[in-house]
């Protein structure tokens, strides 16, 4: 290198410059903050949640759905079966908010009791696939080899089988037809997405430097799984379950408008959007309030979803 | 590539397998005699109960039954259904219409799907991206059949712009009302996967890039956000023609179509397990190859694909 | 050919030559830069001055979140997301580009200032030809000329950038390049318009060494051939002064000290630079150099070096013939190739000393060392731990030997469990293995915070609450808490910034000193080595190259590519007499 590469003489706007040495926080370059409050991976998730409008209309909703379908007595004197026929598709009036339906039953009361069998199944379906699907994907991700293989193909078989199709198929020779029976049939076709979303954040999770870590501890293969892999694999989890729980609340309103869901002794928002159906030309009205009811809980979940996967975006919070 | 095609290709023969093994044991093994109840409720006689399943291979084992199928499936003979009719006709008659229903509910939900996507990706954070964000909530919240019945009554009835059902042999018109309601969830799901996908690829380094060769804007965003962003949304898009044929059973009972699902729904209905098992399978074919077309695809989107 | 571009510039500037009537290129004055954030504003950039003039080369330099590429993305307005010019002006040219509408500045791009981005694996678009990219740039900026006389350009772009058969490199996808040859390609696209300035921010960071240098060594002869002036973002000090006449050092968003190159080098004036200066790795590494080429015996030396020559230290990691192959699947389905990571390799560690394991990306070191942990078996050849076959040990015996070998990573953002407290990750060996009630556990945890020189307080806290330099204070203070004889430290300061990176050795040598310990010091970087390391092993494709104590292998290499690896540190060029003590 040629020594007159510098210029012996800084050209205008190049000379040599020291800033004051009043500000910078030289003194610590790695120092530990200990004002604020210890902040965990689920504590700083929930005070992102908490900030947005649109979680606590969500909780509202999921509130309000969940206390309706446990008590539907606290809201309605009316039992949903106590119809006269007399007043068949007779409009609003005082203590029948609603008015009546075809048969003469009041509709707010049909209208509360039906969230039972729709929160009923949905719950009962997302905790099966959430066992079934996580289970199965965990063990295949983690564990790999030949374990991968079967499962995989598994979970491809029952992939191959559209949810809506092999419900209506078994839902249609099934005799036994009830609520656990419905989230069954529909966890029993549901379970593959989220297997393949648990397979590969397992993937993902177990090439992390801190499982080599635990292993070069000396600790146990099914442990690190339980105790590092699976909590660091929950949030896409956590993620898909909310809204699947509104898309199986869909499933079931789906199967019982076709006749083919929970019996016609069970109330339920899908049997009675059914029944409103046939007289959507005299009284249209009568359709929007179970459908209202199955819209309102759906997009609850569906809104606590967008809310949880903005919160758990590992993406979103890197910085 | 051709190794590729090759190795998916083979990955299908199990899962086609599976799946239809999966169907027919549903069918066939859950409790209940379709025989035993097709004369109503007297019933029919012994001897004629048993001559129709041994017409129908019901007499042998399980097994046995499944693979004189599957030998149906592969010759493309299902044989005939307790009417007499060929359980081939039934699908062929069946088939089209709801492939062209389903065709249009596609070209609809990505036309739609794609723009609103990519605007709102563009601009998230934006009062167009609040709005459609919320519409695409609604979308999904609200049951197809409820879209399906609301549209009927105000479009077909009340406004008297578009048939209320579509009857025999459906033209274009008649099928876009359908169309527009089977297509409606999967419009959502399209717009929202689209407008993630912009709005991630948008803060991509390769974007910053070409902004910094001088590209002009509409360039970066045709050549580099818009095509990479494709990728996720053509998959969904590809996967999503099989699930719309095996879902339009709903939108096709509102709009008395005679497609796949009202075949499906008057074949359950009568027991005929047959022909039930048949359209089945041949709509899990249709999934498979969807997804397998979808693959196709995404090799041709994604080169690092092709050699992996 | 009927391009606008000139292949060469007209007249380059020579070397050392004022032009006391000469205008800047461009003039940076005040300038600030914000970003809008959910907790505010968040300054970026305060109050920056920055001068180029055409055809010098300039170099900002910084440590993460100094505000560097920040500022050189300002000028071509390419701040990411919220970010803001908010005050002050750049000139460009004689033309101010703060306020420009969105069409200027386009034109301005790729014509007249070209960028090289940081990450070559991040910065092609995956789907398209590495040849249609480079057409972009050139039909952005003007270029005239058919399609043909383009893909002739292209080719003739990417041989000048140094990859050798350019027409069929052309027609492939960024995926089939390897990082070097992708840096490469992006050097053609920044000076596909033949910029006047070319930005080039940290454009070899994410490369292996000797590769860096290359790249570097081509960059310089062909922004001089074009008369291009060259605005380097680095990191390291040492190849700043190497490649740039002009400095600019950067902290915290302000520019603490500015000034020609060489003058800051010898004689750093703020107590910043002055850190950063005796901390570069490299600098450092230079500085004993040239201390040992004067017969000196630098006093940095001394220190760690003294103690091991009096007595003869036993062995306590040895490892004979180590091999292990890899199954990787073939090109066809169900084929399988052999891959040898390591090849026949032999070393041994001495107790309470430092061994250095150094090597590219590819060479093997990391297998080795999770072959030495325990964790990979090796397809043949062992390794003994303290005179015992690790291979021989039954399950509860390898149990027991976990205690006395332990690992740290390079990656602090992965080594600890987000989900576990502090407390958690530090406690978790001693509760496996049973150490201690309770009361004893917590005790220990507080005993090793204060070794590794955290406060106690930090038990209480999450890893992602923490810098990655007490993240990986967090991990070493883990692998201590069995009180293990040895430590693996893989790649365990590589991802640091250089002041933190200087903290964190001389935390490791302290704990030596204290402890007794033993080191395995897996890096790629040949200059940390100097500073740390007793002997050396250097590998290439699996195999040793080199074994010797560590002046040995500086001093004297006996391989060809020992020297090029002690070539390619930075700062090679720089002379005595610039280095501050």
């Amino acid at each position: 290198m040629p020594e007159n590469r510098y210029a012996p003489v800084p050209r205008p706007g190049q000379e040599h410059f020291t800033a004051p040495v009043d500000e910078g926080g030289l003194g610590a370059v790695d120092a530990v903050s200990t004002s604020e409050a210890p902040s965990s991976f689920w504590r700083e998730s929930w005070g992102e949640m908490r900030r947005r409008p649109m979680f606590w209309v969500a909780a509202a909703i999921i509130l309000l759905v969940v206390v309706v379908a446990a008590f539907p007595g606290l809201f309605t004197s009316l039992g949903p079966r106590q119809c006269t026929l007399a007043q068949s598709l007779a409009g609003p009036q005082p203590g029948h908010p609603f008015g009546f339906d075809f048969q003469g039953c009041d509709i707010y009361s049909r209208t509360m009791y039906g969230a039972r069998a729709s929160v009923l199944v949905g719950v009962l379906a997302t905790a099966m696939v959430i066992v079934f699907g996580t289970t199965i994907g965990a063990v295949a991700g983690y564990y790999g080899g030949w374990f991968d293989t079967i499962l995989s193909r598994l979970t491809d078989i029952f992939f191959a089988v559209p949810i809506v199709l092999a419900a209506i198929v078994v839902m249609s020779v099934t005799t036994n037809r009830t609520s656990f029976s419905v989230a069954f049939v529909l966890a029993l076709f549901g379970w593959t997405s989220i297997a393949r979303i648990t397979r590969g954040t397992v993937l993902s999770v177990k090439n992390n430097e801190f499982v080599t870590a635990a292993r070069s501890l000396g600790m146990g293969r099914g442990a690190i799984l339980v105790k590092h892999v699976l909590p660091n694999a929950a949030a896409p989890i956590i993620v898909y379950a909310t809204v699947a729980l509104g898309t199986f609340i869909v499933a079931e309103a789906t199967l019982s408008f076709l006749g083919i869901g929970l019996p016609p002794n069970v109330v339920s928002w899908g049997g009675d959007i059914s029944k409103a159906q046939n007289s959507i030309r005299v009284a249209p009205e009568i359709l929007f309030y179970p459908a209202g009811g199955l819209a309102l809980t759906v997009l609850g979940f569906i809104m606590m979803g967008d809310v949880v996967r903005d919160a758990l975006d590992p993406k979103a919070r890197k910085r | 590539m051709l190794w590729y095609l090759g190795r998916r290709l083979l990955q299908v023969i199990p899962v086609f397998l599976g799946a239809t093994l999966l169907l027919y044991a549903m069918v066939f093994l859950l409790p209940g005699d379709p025989v035993a109840a097709l004369g109503g409720e007297r019933g029919l006689p012994q001897a004629v109960q048993d001559q129709i399943r041994e017409r129908y291979n019901l007499d042998k084992p399980f097994l046995v039954q499944y693979l004189l199928f599957l030998q149906g499936v592969f010759t493309l003979d299902f044989g005939v259904d307790f009417r007499g009719r060929e359980i081939m006709d039934v699908i062929a008659s069946a088939l089209p219409v709801t492939f062209k229903l389903a065709v249009m509910a596609l070209v609809f939900e990505a036309i739609l799907g794609i723009g609103f996507g990519l605007v709102a990706g563009m601009r998230k954070g934006g009062w167009f991206d609040g709005s459609v964000l919320v519409m695409s909530l609604f979308v999904i919240a609200v049951p197809t059949f409820v879209i399906g019945f609301v549209l009927q009554f105000v479009v077909g009835v009340q406004l008297g712009w578009l048939p209320v059902t579509a009857g025999r042999d459906p033209g274009f018109r008649s099928l876009l009302m359908p169309a527009v309601v089977l297509g409606a969830v999967s419009f959502a799901y399209v717009l929202r996967l689209t407008r993630t996908s912009v709005a991630e690829n948008l803060s991509a380094d390769y974007v910053r890039t070409a902004r910094a060769k001088g590209l002009r804007r509409s360039q970066v965003t045709g050549r580099h956000v818009l095509r990479n962003s494709l990728i996720p949304v053509v998959t969904f898009l590809g996967a999503d023609l099989g699930s719309l044929m095996s879902g339009a059973i709903v939108t096709e009972g509102i709009f008395n179509i005679n497609g796949v699902g009202g075949t499906l729904f008057d074949a359950i209905t009568r027991g005929e397990n047959v022909t039930v098992v048949s359209l089945t399978t041949v709509l899990v074919l249709i999934y498979i190859a969807a997804n397998l077309i979808v693959d196709l695809l995404y090799a041709a989107l994604d080169p690092r694909i092709r050699y992996a | 050919m009927t391009t606008q571009f000139p292949v060469t510039s007209g007249s380059p500037l020579s070397d050392g030559e004022t032009r006391p009537t000469e205008q800047p290129l461009l003039e940076i004055r005040d300038l600030a830069v914000s970003f809008t954030t959910a907790a505010g504003e968040v300054k970026a950039v305060r109050g920056a001055d920055l001068t180029v003039y055409p055809g010098q080369s300039v170099a900002i330099v910084g440590e993460s979140g100094s505000g560097k590429s920040t500022l050189a993305h300002a000028i071509i307005d390419l701040l990411p997301g919220t970010g803001k010019v908010t005050g002050g002006s750049i000139q460009f040219d004689g033309r101010e580009l703060v306020g420009l509408d969105r069409s200027e500045i386009e034109h301005l791009r790729g014509r007249d200032i070209g960028l090289v981005p940081q990450d070559p694996m991040s910065n092609l678009n995956p789907v398209w030809r590495i040849g249609t990219q480079i057409e972009e740039a050139l039909k952005a900026n003007g270029f005239q000329g058919g399609r043909r006389e383009r893909k002739e350009r292209v080719s003739g772009l990417l041989a000048e950038a140094g990859l050798p058969d350019a027409e069929r490199r052309a027609r492939q996808y960024p995926h089939e390049f390897s990082g070097g040859m992708r840096q490469r390609s992006l050097i053609a696209i920044g000076l596909a318009a033949r910029p006047k300035l070319l930005i080039a921010d940290e454009p070899t960071s994410a490369l292996d060494v000797t590769v860096q240098r290359q790249i570097l060594d081509h960059l310089e002869v062909l922004t001089r051939e074009l008369g291009t002036a060259v605005l380097f973002i680095t990191h390291d000090l040492g190849l700043a002064a190497e490649r740039a006449e002009h400095l600019v050092v950067m902290f915290k968003g302000r520019v603490v000290e500015s000034g020609p190159a060489r003058q800051i080098l010898a004689d750093p004036q703020h107590p910043y630079t002055q850190r950063l200066v005796s901390s570069a790795p490299s600098l450092a590494s230079r500085r004993i150099q040239v201390a040992h080429e004067q017969g000196e015996q630098s006093g940095e030396l001394l220190a760690r070096h003294a103690d091991q020559e009096a007595t003869r230290v036993p062995d306590v990691v040895v490892t004979r013939n180590l091999t292990k192959v890899f199954q990787i699947r073939g090109a066809r389905p169900g084929s399988s190739v052999d891959f040898t990571a390591v090849d026949d390799v032999s070393f041994s560690l001495k107790r309470g000393t430092t061994l250095a394991l150094v090597g590219e990306s590819g060479s093997g070191k990391s297998t080795a060392a999770n072959m030495v942990l325990g964790l990979l078996e090796p397809t043949s050849g062992t390794v003994e731990f303290d005179g015992v076959d690790v291979s021989t040990l039954g399950t509860k015996e390898l149990f027991a030997f976990r205690r006395r070998i332990q690992p740290v990573f390079q990656n602090p953002y992965g080594s600890l469990d987000p989900m576990f407290s502090i407390y958690r990750s530090i406690e978790e060996p001693l509760r496996l293995h049973g150490v201690g009630n309770k009361k004893q556990r917590e005790a220990r945890v507080r005993e090793l915070l204060d070794m590794v020189s955290l406060p106690q307080s930090a038990m209480r806290r999450f890893p992602n609450e923490l810098s990655g330099g007490q993240r990986q204070r967090i991990a070493i203070a883990r692998a201590l808490a069995l009180k293990p004889e040895v430590i693996v430290l893989d790649e365990a300061v590589s991802a640091l910034d250089v002041l933190v990176q200087a903290q964190i050795l001389e935390l490791l040598g302290d704990l030596q000193d204290e402890l007794g310990l033993s080191y395995l010091f897996i890096t790629h970087d040949l200059a940390v080595v100097r500073q740390i390391a007793d002997s050396v092993v250097v590998m290439q494709n699996g195999k040793v190259v080199e074994h010797a104590p560590t002046d040995e292998v500086f001093d004297n290499p006996r391989e060809q590519y020992t020297r090029d690896l002690l070539a390619a540190i930075p700062g090679a060029r720089l002379e005595g007499a610039e280095l501050a003590g």
